[in-house]
């Protein structure tokens, strides 16, 4: 014990934490960007396919969220260049990993969304004559993103915190600034005490406004 | 290639047994002490019930890896030095306990307040009433959730690698920087991961399945 607390050196190196925790973000933001696209399309596809392709978008389903993501960032990384002619930065490579990453677990969330969308809306549907397109892109679609709204803000939560293993190649984000600090000052106790509170407290600021946005398009009954 | 890979089995496999003995201890000692706080947050007087809300909230709000690092290199900071095995040990078993107290508080809460009423009335004491009325109808909604948990508490064991503890991710890493096959060995590795943690979820459905018939 004995151990005084001194926050003076992480408050001279707090740009480090705070551009490590913008990062954070814009690589949450990009990936589960890129991850709805993916989970869009693979579960629309899904529910109209034959079963090849369910059983090939299942397996990448269950592959990637059954294997840890500290794994597929260094697969991505270290493994994929040796074997396909690409040549990317590490940043790149996390994101193009975390979107593959929340595809998965998105594709789960959109199809249970997709099925859960009553029966009567697309029978109105069709009743006024609208094309499949239309029934889909016009009904079929907004009523499933009211459904799985809550679903997205906590995968976006969760991917927030997963970028965190980013790190582990070097990406400056909010866990490396923490790092390098610790590294550098020997602050320890608090530097991950100030990036606690920072992962707390952006957690939860995120989680209460999109409630707020949920509340806003809460699904009509 | 092969040859390479078949030489660096053995090592693999000793990486292997450490990922699954620290994912076990994980398991078994955030169970009892998720189920000791879990019933402290739902029965507990306020203070407890804070309590534990607050250490639930704050261990799910961070990322494993940063509790991970706070354990590891702050506890020796303020004057306790744990085997680094150990550090990471407990900063997993911080991350599971809170699992396992929110499966349990959602379990128990599931279950109807006539359930506890009734047994009060018939005058059995708390201890009765947990052990004969609550938890067996609550066991039924722990064990699936629970069960497919124990995949988290597999895929976080794999950070201890960055403590230098050599399981399974720290094998394959430590066997491509001898050999330099990167891509066999990560989806070696992938594979490994995915058996187990595959055959848990299979379980863990098929349970939720068969309780499934079971109405309230």
């Amino acid at each position: 014990m004995g151990y005084a607390l001194n926050f003076n050196l992480i408050w001279r190196h707090f740009d480090k934490l705070w551009g490590g925790l913008l990062l954070s973000l814009e690589l949450a933001v990009i990936s589960i960007a890129i991850g709805i696209v993916i989970g869009l399309v693979l579960a629309v596809w899904y529910v109209s396919a034959g079963r090849a392709v369910r059983a090939a978008i299942a397996a990448y389903v269950e592959f990637i969220r059954n294997v840890p993501l500290i794994l597929l960032v260094y697969l991505v990384f270290y493994g994929l260049p040796t074997v396909v002619d690409l040549a990317y930065s590490a940043q790149t490579s996390f994101i193009l990993t975390l979107s593959v990453y929340s595809g998965a677990y998105l594709v789960e969330v959109f199809r249970s969304g997709l099925e859960a969308v009553p029966r009567g809306q697309l029978d109105a549907g069709k009743a006024i004559g609208l094309t499949p397109w239309q029934r889909l892109v016009h009904v079929r679609l907004p009523t499933m993103l009211r459904i799985t709204l809550p679903a997205l803000s906590n995968t976006f939560i969760s991917l927030f915190k997963d970028t965190s293993i980013a790190s582990v190649i070097s990406v400056p984000e909010l866990t490396y600034g923490a790092q390098w600090i610790n590294f550098n000052t020997f602050r320890i106790v608090e530097v991950y005490l100030v990036t606690t509170a920072m992962y707390l407290f952006t957690g939860y600021a995120l989680l209460f406004a999109l409630r707020l946005v949920e509340r806003r398009f809460r699904a009509a009954r | 290639m092969l040859t390479q890979i078949a030489y660096a089995l053995p090592f693999l496999a000793q990486g292997f047994a450490l990922t699954l003995w620290v994912s076990l201890l994980v398991v078994v000692l955030s169970l009892i002490a998720g189920v000791l706080l879990g019933v402290g947050l739902v029965y507990g007087p306020a203070p407890l019930r804070w309590a534990v809300r607050i250490f639930s909230d704050t261990i799910r709000g961070i990322p494993i890896l940063v509790l991970m690092f706070f354990v590891y290199y702050g506890l020796p900071a303020i004057g306790l030095h744990l085997p680094s095995f150990w550090a990471a040990v407990l900063a997993l078993t911080l991350f599971k306990t809170a699992q396992v107290i929110e499966y349990l508080r959602g379990a128990v809460g599931s279950i109807p307040k006539g359930q506890s009423e009734a047994a009060m009335a018939i005058g059995l004491t708390f201890r009765q009433r947990l052990a004969y009325v609550i938890f067996p109808q609550a066991f039924r909604r722990f064990l699936p959730p629970w069960i497919n948990g124990v995949t988290d508490a597999v895929k976080g064991s794999a950070l201890v690698s960055l403590l230098g503890i050599t399981d399974l991710m720290q094998a394959i890493n430590q066997v491509i920087g001898r050999t330099y096959e990167a891509m066999p060995l990560y989806i070696l590795g992938a594979l490994i991961y995915f058996a187990v943690n595959y055959a848990l979820s299979l379980a863990s459905r098929r349970l939720e399945r068969r309780f499934s018939f079971i109405r309230e």
